[in-house]
């Protein structure tokens, strides 16, 4: 993931300074009234606010943020029932009509095998939509528990844990992918899920722990302490709630990635391969008739750009409706 | 500043001993190293055992491990299957991917930084939100699909470039490739500054400049952007090592026959010396880049001190 590793470093390295990115643009009122460094506040009519009630607030009134929910839900619906607005067959191609461009019924024309192009776009944001989900998933779980024990419990298991960290970070996404699953012969997701997790989770456990370590210096983990709770207990209780808003910002943002990952991958013939239907498969397919065919190529290829700018477009709507710093 | 250096190299020591060998159980546990020798049949059983017994590959993994890096450390990469030396591979290939990234690089200084002060110093007027809106697209669209419809246009329609590169790759030829390779990371370098100009231009020490009377130029130029380029140089920096190993997709596209296309040619081929061969150099680049960029830090900020 060469695309998506350098936006969180920069984003680290810019979190570092940001103490004075207070923006001064936004209204006064709504500045004081909150409590950033707190989950719980008390607003105007009296009933308690927390971070998320506000950040949804925020989030209803955004326009960034209610267009690439729109998008994500309308992929979503054609992941779950794409026969719904694509009555053909992804993997039914009539050869004789080859490279033809739009016809009527089949508006996207038809790829260099003579499949119909607008079925298999459609068809195509399943496998984006699957893997995406259910790499963030399991990043987001690995990275966050083995992140989160690292923080919480410092010590040797946190020194090993950088270390692991250091060595994924070593070795470029592509390239691991490459090697990793050209030996793979299943032609199924798992394989590229479980890869981007293998190479995902370490990202995720750097931001869990660094949350993990500032949440635990609070107060009120002290009190819950000297009032003899357990580790799980505080952990759970106490830490969990108030670390885990970075870990969605940056998994909603890497979702997006993962998805561009799968289609790289698939483009260079190691994710998933044929019969499979993928926007991937369909523009690596399309790249030789991109003289003759180029419709081929640009719909599948409008349709992942539309797909990964909805998913990075939410994460920083999300992002900038939770860090109260940036308020 | 010697013993941060020494303490920083012994650091390195554990994570490239543990990403080659990453790679090397990779290619070697998980794939099947002589299946490559056969071409596109299998190997007969009793070949393939001469072979694995020819190349030590019958013996334990880890004793594999240490017999290659010993040969590394003295410069020997191994064989390719077809004979030729890794060593001689990678002598055509990384000028090649050396000279793609030097231009990548340049693109990310040249026009991301401008890019980054212009909308730093505007934040909120058009240009801003334009610029930002456009450094999203350019995030959001995979490097292929950029890749490609650079070529449609430009080197199909318009015939401004050749779609392809010859096997030269001089400059002139790579810079569209470049600009495709950094397009990505131009997007954020353009994004970091911004955030680091808007940041800074409130400090103290800009008001001073300013109240001093010394011209915008000399403000903007001497106080303001050498303080903001702190963060942009270490993002630069640790750039290096992802591009040159990102290029892979570029290299495809534009047929660059590159550290990329080498690579991709061994994995397809399961050719196991090229592959973690050029992948350990790989490793060793931005590790490099990544201790270069720590040090560079004290040049630049000389409140950052090493004990």
């Amino acid at each position: 993931m060469p695309e998506q590793q350098p936006y969180e470093a920069g984003r680290a390295i810019a979190g570092t300074g940001m103490g004075g990115a207070m923006d001064l643009a936004a209204s006064e009122a709504t500045t004081l009234e909150r409590t950033p460094g707190g989950p719980e506040g008390t607003g105007p009519a009296g009933k308690p606010r927390s971070l998320w009630s506000d950040a949804w607030r925020d989030l209803r009134r955004d326009p960034v943020f209610l267009v690439s929910a729109l998008v994500i839900l309308f992929l979503v619906f054609i992941s779950v029932r794409p026969s719904a607005i694509a009555s053909g067959n992804p993997l039914t191609c009539d050869l004789a009509r080859a490279q033809d461009g739009s016809a009527p019924g089949h508006p996207f024309g038809y790829d260099g095998q003579g499949c119909d192009v607008y079925t298999r776009t459609v068809y195509g944001a399943r496998t984006s939509v699957t893997v995406g989900v259910l790499a963030t998933l399991g990043v987001s779980v690995f990275g966050s528990v083995l992140g989160g024990l690292a923080g919480y419990f410092g010590g040797l298991w946190d020194a090993v844990l950088s270390r692991i960290t250091d060595i994924f970070f070593a070795i470029p996404v592509v390239l691991g992918g490459l090697v990793l699953l050209s030996v793979v012969t299943s032609n199924t997701v798992w394989p590229v899920i479980g890869f981007m997790v293998l190479l995902g989770w370490p990202q995720i456990s750097r931001i869990a722990r660094g949350s993990v370590i500032t949440a635990k210096q609070n107060d009120y983990v002290q009190a819950a302490r000297a009032l003899g709770a357990s580790d799980p207990r505080i952990l759970l209780r106490h830490i969990a709630p108030n670390a885990v808003a970075p870990v969605i910002v940056v998994a909603t943002i890497a979702l997006g990635t993962y998805i561009a990952l799968e289609a790289t991958l698939s483009y260079l013939g190691v994710g998933l391969k044929p019969p499979s239907v993928s926007w991937g498969i369909d523009i690596s397919a399309a790249s030789p008739y991109i003289r003759n065919a180029p419709h081929a190529l640009l719909w599948p290829s409008g349709a992942l750009a539309v797909t990964v700018l909805a998913f990075i477009m939410l994460g920083d709507a999300v992002r900038d409706a939770l860090d109260p710093k940036l308020r | 500043m010697g013993r941060y250096v020494v303490r920083r190299l012994l650091q390195m020591v554990p994570v490239f001993v543990g990403s080659t060998l990453l790679i090397f159980l990779m290619v070697n546990v998980m794939g099947d190293p002589v299946a490559g020798l056969c071409g596109e049949r299998a190997c007969d059983p009793a070949t393939a055992a001469q072979l694995k017994r020819e190349f030590g590959l019958d013996r334990p993994v880890w004793q594999q491990y240490l017999t290659y890096m010993g040969h590394l450390f003295t410069g020997d990469f191994g064989t390719a299957f077809n004979g030729q030396k890794v060593t001689e591979l990678m002598g055509t290939a990384f000028p090649v991917t050396i000279r793609l990234t030097i231009v990548a690089i340049l693109f990310e200084i040249v026009i991301g930084i401008t890019l980054g002060v212009a909308t730093g110093l505007r934040r909120g007027r058009p240009i801003d939100t334009t610029v930002l809106l456009l450094t999203l697209v350019v995030i959001s669209v995979p490097t292929f699909v950029t890749g490609l419809l650079l070529q449609l246009l430009l080197g199909v329609r318009w015939a401004w470039i050749k779609p392809s590169v010859s096997p030269d790759a001089a400059f002139g030829e790579l810079i569209v490739p470049g600009l495709v390779l950094a397009s990505v990371s131009l997007a954020y370098v353009t994004r970091l500054t911004r955030t680091s100009i808007a940041e800074n231009k409130r400090a103290d020490y800009v008001r001073t400049a300013i109240a001093k009377g010394l011209p915008r130029r000399r403000v903007i130029t001497r106080h303001l952007l050498r303080n903001s380029l702190i963060p942009v140089v270490t993002f630069i920096g640790t750039d290096i090592g992802a591009l040159m190993g990102g290029a892979i997709v570029t290299e495809r596209i534009f047929n660059i026959h590159g550290v990329g296309y080498q690579l991709y040619q061994g994995i397809l081929r399961q050719n196991t010396q090229t592959v973690v061969g050029f992948v350990t150099v790989l490793v060793l680049v931005f590790l490099v880049a990544n201790l270069l960029v720590d040090l560079l830090y004290a040049v630049l900020d000389p409140r950052i001190r090493y004990a």
